[in-house]
């Protein structure tokens, strides 16, 4: 008994202060939302989007970046010649809409940020949110990034945020990976059984548009092939900070607009070797 | 002894070699050299089907390993018709490539003993193996399941969505009162058809693969691959990128070894132990990210080296993470061990002994808690092992305890070779050009993954492109042994038993 209080003791009180106190700090080289200088752009070069592994980037205005898409993996500011792709530390990513996942030449500068639930969804699921996870044919990553939120560090469950066992015990479902043929009925059973109201959480690339695996027989592009979805974190896997925040704007935990600071100021190219 | 055949190729890790020099035996010599070599103590890493130049035929190709000659073996037959021989019955553990083989190709393994779909998908030929008509859907976990028959016995089906965050497979109890008779287990949910879309590759997605058919195995997967394309296109990365590669697969180790005791101490409720290592767990993914942005390792490791370099002050920023992380992990593991209730539920509950590892081909971790020596990084060293060796760490109960107990071991002794290599991190270029692959070859690389032996086979075809792409996830070769494990055990300690493998589900149906 005396080793675990002495353990305890050692290990310290760990629970982040975040959303009330500064976010925890991310690595220097974490690839955050896309910024694309399009002024730079030489006249008919599809460099990037000719890299991108998934088609995230629209090869008729490779200014588009489609962030449900996006793999966050740098293949396109490797490949194009003016380096005027740059990842920056802005980890603030989900979206209420598909739509607002596209970062369009127009819109650099005037993101959307995820709304809020309507009142009356606030009213129910603004302090208490029980979500059940799917996988469906996810690779683990967003899984487990997404399990972490329960851990003393980032606390969720502060929040009335938490992973429950059943779908009889929720009030949504937090989806990942791009829903394996498989794994359809299996979604679609899990969600029916979720009584209603209810609403879906995509987390990651695959669960967005089908990730690296956009078009293949055996696994479908996405959630929403199966169910409506509510909200979309993309990433491949998005960073713990990149879900909590969606989840957090999801219930009005957090209102303030996306940080664009975090997009210009610390804008840089992770420092590649050549 | 000297056990590998002169009917079989000797190769090393890593190598490549022209198709041509891998022999053509008769299904026959085929089958009985692998009984041999398995007789030997060799053990089945791959064995997969691919296209034959003989029409109609499919050509099914084996890579053995020789851990105490360190030396990989491999050859081929050619198999017309629809059916093969099968070595089950003499030879457990291919018993689930034989139903990868019927499923992906349409062949029937004769005299299979239990001849049921892996993943539940089509063929890649047109032909089923199982007869099943073209238009009729496929669908998961549906079919037969093993039986025990008798008044008092009941049947308990869990899954495929679990109660907790985990991926998703179906497990089936055969249980009398509380005690499981037998436990049969059936994926194939996660089935994403990557082996699939590998062929004619490599191309801009190729890595990408490579870095999600199990994400918690980044690192080795992604290593795997790019020692693949190393040997096909005959380049070597640095000793800077390997001693890095090696870094970044050791931390995947750690983060997983300690979230995983963790786990194992959440599912026994002994609550300190499981709340300290969730968080130190997360210490170590983010040294994961020092090193490149992502907590998984995504963009680290590429073919020709690595994604991203690592300076000095980088390294030394690990290596003051890495003394506060393990004093961390060290006194909450510790706790596991001086706390008898937890041992209580440790002990002698789950055993796979070591005979039946054996057999089954048990790889990892899980081997070595049942007192198999067998570990890629000593038997089949490749890059910066070949320099630097990790020491051996077993068990000999094969119970819950020695799981858990390996794992210690291993991150101890793991957290002193990222020291040493944080201390004589080589100078190199990071990533040296990758040139064209070699055409109408065969290459064969391993890997000690935190979960046991990566194994990717890929072959060429006349231009270079990927003709096929086998990936063998060590989860393959160990699902059967938590199926063992919990013959006789009770239903309630079936948690403890699945989290002491831990296997991973989309590493398994790919």
């Amino acid at each position: 008994m005396i080793n675990i209080l002495l353990a305890r003791l050692q290990q310290k009180h760990r629970t982040m202060k975040y959303p009330d106190g500064a976010p925890p700090p991310l690595p220097d080289r974490f690839r955050g939302r896309p910024v694309i200088d399009t002024a730079q752009c030489p006249e008919g070069c599809r460099a990037c989007a000719d890299a991108c592994p998934t088609g995230a980037l629209d090869p008729q205005d490779p200014g588009r970046i489609d962030l449900g898409k996006c793999l966050f993996c740098t293949d396109c500011a490797e490949a194009c010649p003016k380096q005027a792709i740059t990842f920056s530390q802005n980890y603030q990513l989900a979206a209420r809409s598909r739509k607002d996942l596209l970062v369009a030449r127009e819109r650099q500068a005037a993101e959307v940020a995820a709304a809020a639930l309507d009142a009356k969804y606030r009213k129910l699921f603004g302090r208490s949110l029980k979500l059940r996870q799917v996988s469906a044919g996810g690779c683990n990553a967003c899984e487990a990034d997404s399990n972490v939120l329960g851990t003393v560090g980032w606390d969720l469950s502060r929040f009335g945020l938490q992973f429950v066992a059943s779908p009889r015990h929720a009030d949504g479902l937090l989806v990942t990976g791009p829903v394996s043929r498989n794994m359809a009925l299996a979604l679609k059973k899990t969600y029916d059984a979720v009584s209603d109201p209810r609403i879906v959480i995509a987390v990651g690339a695959c669960a967005i548009s089908g990730g690296p695996y956009i078009g293949h027989a055996e696994a479908g592009n996405g959630a929403e092939s199966i169910v409506p979805v509510d909200l979309y974190i993309p990433g491949c896997p998005p960073n713990p900070l990149t879900i909590l925040d969606g989840l957090l704007r999801l219930i009005g935990r957090i209102e303030d607009d996306i940080n664009f600071q975090l997009s210009t100021r610390n804008a840089q190219l992770p420092s590649k070797n050549p | 002894m000297n056990a590998s055949r002169p009917d079989f190729a000797t190769l090393t890790n890593g190598q490549a070699v022209k198709r041509s020099e891998i022999p053509v035996l008769t299904p026959e010599v085929f089958g009985q050299a692998i009984l041999d070599g398995v007789a030997a103590r060799q053990r089945v890493s791959a064995l997969f089907g691919a296209s034959s130049p003989i029409p109609g035929a499919t050509r099914i190709y084996a890579v053995l390993a020789d851990d105490e000659q360190n030396l990989l073996s491999a050859a081929a037959t050619d198999i017309a018709g629809g059916e093969f021989p099968s070595l089950t019955p003499r030879c457990p553990q291919v018993h689930l490539f034989e139903r990868e083989i019927a499923e992906q190709f349409g062949l029937r393994p004769i005299g299979h003993p239990w001849f049921k779909p892996v993943r539940y998908c089509r063929s890649w030929t047109g032909r089923d193996a199982w007869g099943r008509p073209a238009g009729q859907p496929i669908l998961p976990a549906v079919g037969d399941f093993y039986r025990v028959e008798g008044e008092q016995v009941h049947e308990v089906a869990v899954g495929p969505v679990h109660a907790g965050v985990i991926e998703p497979g179906h497990f089936r109890f055969q249980c009398h009162g509380e005690q499981v008779f037998h436990l049969e287990i059936a994926l194939g949910f996660q089935h994403r058809g990557v082996e699939e879309e590998l062929i004619g590759g490599p191309n801009a997605r190729t890595v990408h693969y490579a870095e999600t058919l199990s994400g918690d195995a980044t690192v080795a997967h992604a290593t795997t691959y790019s020692h693949v394309i190393e040997a096909l296109a005959g380049c070597q990365a640095s000793a800077r990128a390997q001693a890095v590669r090696g870094i970044a697969l050791e931390l995947e180790r750690l983060a997983n070894h300690i979230g995983d005791l963790g786990a194992l101490a959440g599912d026994v409720g002994y609550l300190p132990t499981a709340s300290f290592c969730g968080r130190i767990r997360g210490d170590f993914l983010n040294m994961t990210a020092l090193l490149c942005g992502s907590r998984f390792g995504r963009g680290l490791i590429r073919p020709g080296g690595l994604g991203f370099d690592a300076d000095a002050d980088r390294m030394a920023e690990l290596g003051r993470r890495l003394d506060a992380g393990e004093k961390d992990a060290t006194v909450a593991i510790r706790l596991l061990w001086d706390t008898q209730s937890v041992m209580a539920r440790f002990e002698e509950v789950g055993p796979l002994p070591r005979k039946v590892a054996a057999e089954l081909g048990i790889v990892g971790p899980a081997a070595r808690a049942s007192g198999l020596e067998r570990d890629v990084r000593r038997d089949q060293p490749s890059g910066i092992f070949c320099f630097s060796h990790i020491p051996l760490s077993t068990c000999e109960s094969g119970d819950v305890f020695a799981r858990a107990f390996v794992r210690w071991l291993e991150i101890q002794h793991t957290i002193g070779f990222i020291r040493d290599q944080i201390r004589s991190l080589p100078s190199g270029a990071p990533r040296v050009p990758v040139k064209a692959l070699a055409p109408d070859s065969f290459a064969v690389a391993l890997n000690e993954g935190w979960r046991g032996e990566v194994c990717h086979v890929a072959l060429t075809d006349a231009q270079g492109r990927f003709a096929r792409y086998k990936v063998v996830d060590p989860s393959f070769h160990n699902w059967p042994g938590l199926a063992y494990a919990l013959r006789d055990q009770e239903i309630s300690d079936f948690p403890i038993c699945n989290k002491s493998f831990n296997l991973s589900y989309c590493g398994h149906d790919l």
